[in-house]
């Protein structure tokens, strides 16, 4: 039950996206395949807006039903909003991981970045060779 | 190589998400582990317990030899079909593994075991039942399928043979039975689980189990995992083996006080070492915990006290109450200031009775 990878997200190899928005800051989320593979969500730790977070290392804990999981900020930069919504409905992130299930706003402190991450195409390929 | 019980192939048709569990390939769950909880306290779900150990035990001094095995009284087993929760301890008190044993007759009785401590459980039982002269048989030609939630045995007994139905249905709580099931197919059926739910376990021979499973699910009777099933005991206050206790501990650090059976002129395996540790004090004890904040108690986790550390033996997030639960060992005497260390946070957590869930609804205090 993989839903269509959105186009406009980059990837890091850790099953974090993130998409670039009109206004240049960049939303931060876990994939679709990440949350199939932790189950039921029920408790999600986000963090702080003024929060500084570096690439590569923890900005948020989710917990499933299994396990507690770190999830790896995929950029570096100051976070400037998170999703509220989910400390009384971590589910969203189940039910839409690549939408109303977004963690975090981020003002890019290196664009640079970006270009480390994955590409759509090349996550999906990561994904399906995961799986075999 | 994990093993896998007769249904596999019809869990990974379903969908299953599989895990090994104590070296079985086993459904966790069938999609939701969450929505499979509430069908089996709100409507009726099964599970495949086949990777559980059936052992029958025969011989004329099988009740001599339980009595001798046991730490609970087999002495309470007086009608046919009766069945007993009980530990079976080493000679230092330390729990070997908790079982169930249903009453047949004086020379024959069936246990079922943990399937993660099948071959020490069974090395135990040949070793203790030999000079009983008492026969230990597993029973590796079984399924077993337990069926719960309040409106499973409505479900079953539409699966029953009509001449055997009236009897299945007046079945008491912890009471067994053999009967004939769809398509005269023999079974035993014993009105006991593992979630805090009324129901079923039935025991057939496998080749009959895919059936029955299809039966069941045409019926309504919703798939569960795993994962639920643990959600599920713990909300009822069960304890789980190797988790909430082992060889290490007594079945009164356990919360187990209530199984063991001190009658009069019953030499059972490690009896002196329990009455020791009374006579002594126990030291620790096993209590439940609820957390209000936000976040999950897990197993391992640290437990302060003003009487000093302890350990989350279960911990769940519980989807009835919506919040965490456990069970915690600790210093004996630990009633106040509860905290539990989360990531280095030291969140306040507070001692209740459990079970935390009965009839599906959460227990007061809780």
């Amino acid at each position: 039950m993989m839903s269509e990878i959105p186009g406009d997200l980059k990837f890091q190899k850790t099953h974090e996206w993130v998409r670039i928005e009109d206004d240049g800051s960049a939303r931060i989320g876990i994939s679709d395949h990440a949350q199939g593979l932790l189950g039921d969500l029920v408790y999600v730790e986000l963090p702080k807006v003024g929060d500084t977070l570096e690439a590569g290392t923890g900005c948020a804990v989710i917990e499933s039903v299994k396990a507690a999981s770190d999830v790896y900020a995929p950029v570096s930069g100051e976070v400037i909003a998170v999703n509220d919504a989910l400390a009384d409905a971590p589910e969203t992130i189940n039910a839409d991981a690549f939408g109303e299930g977004w963690l975090c706003r981020v003002k890019l402190s290196d664009p640079g970045e970006l270009d480390a991450l994955l590409s759509p195409d090349d996550y999906a390929e990561l994904v399906a060779s995961d799986e075999h | 190589m994990s093993k896998q019980t007769i249904l596999n192939a019809t869990h990974r048709a379903a969908g299953a998400k599989m895990v090994d569990f104590g070296g079985w390939d086993m459904p966790l769950h069938y999609g939701s582990q969450i929505e499979e909880h509430h069908a089996v306290r709100r409507d009726a779900g099964m599970f495949d317990v086949s990777h559980m150990t059936a052992i029958d035990m025969r011989g004329v001094r099988c009740r001599e030899f339980l009595g001798h095995l046991l730490a609970n009284s087999v002495g309470k087993l007086k009608q046919p079909g009766k069945a007993l929760y009980s530990c079976m301890l080493n000679e230092h008190g330390g729990v070997v593994d908790d079982l169930i044993t249903y009453f047949a007759s004086d020379a024959d009785f069936r246990t079922v075991v943990n399937a993660a401590t099948r071959d020490k459980d069974l090395a135990w039982l040949n070793r203790q039942a030999r000079p009983f002269g008492v026969a230990v048989i597993e029973r590796p030609d079984l399924a077993m399928l337990a069926v719960q939630g309040p409106n499973a045995r409505a479900r079953v007994l539409a699966l029953v043979d009509p001449a055997d139905r009236g009897r299945v249905e007046k079945l008491g709580r912890f009471y067994s039975t053999a009967a004939h099931g769809l398509g005269g197919v023999p079974w035993f059926v014993a009105r006991t689980g593992y979630t805090g739910e009324d129901g079923f376990e039935i025991h057939l021979a496998n080749e009959h189990a895919v059936v029955l499973w299809q039966a069941l699910a045409a019926a309504g009777v919703h798939p569960a995992g795993l994962g639920a099933r643990d959600t599920l005991r713990l909300e009822a206050g069960m304890n789980l083996y190797g988790q909430d206790m082992t060889e290490e501990v007594t079945p009164w650090e356990a919360g187990l006080a209530w199984t063991v059976a001190l009658d009069a002129g019953r030499d059972f395996i490690g009896r002196a070492a329990l009455e020791k540790q009374k006579a002594d004090g126990v030291p620790r004890e096993m209590i439940g915990l609820v957390m209000d904040e936000r976040g999950v108690l897990r197993h391992g986790q640290r437990v302060i006290t003003d009487a000093g550390a302890g350990q989350i033996l279960s911990g769940i997030f519980s989807p009835t109450l919506g919040k965490a639960i456990a069970f915690a060992r600790v210093p004996a005497g630990a009633h106040a200031n509860l905290r539990v260390d989360i990531r280095g946070r030291e969140l306040p957590v507070r001692r209740v009775k459990y079970p935390f869930v009965r009839d599906g609804k959460p227990c007061e205090g809780v």
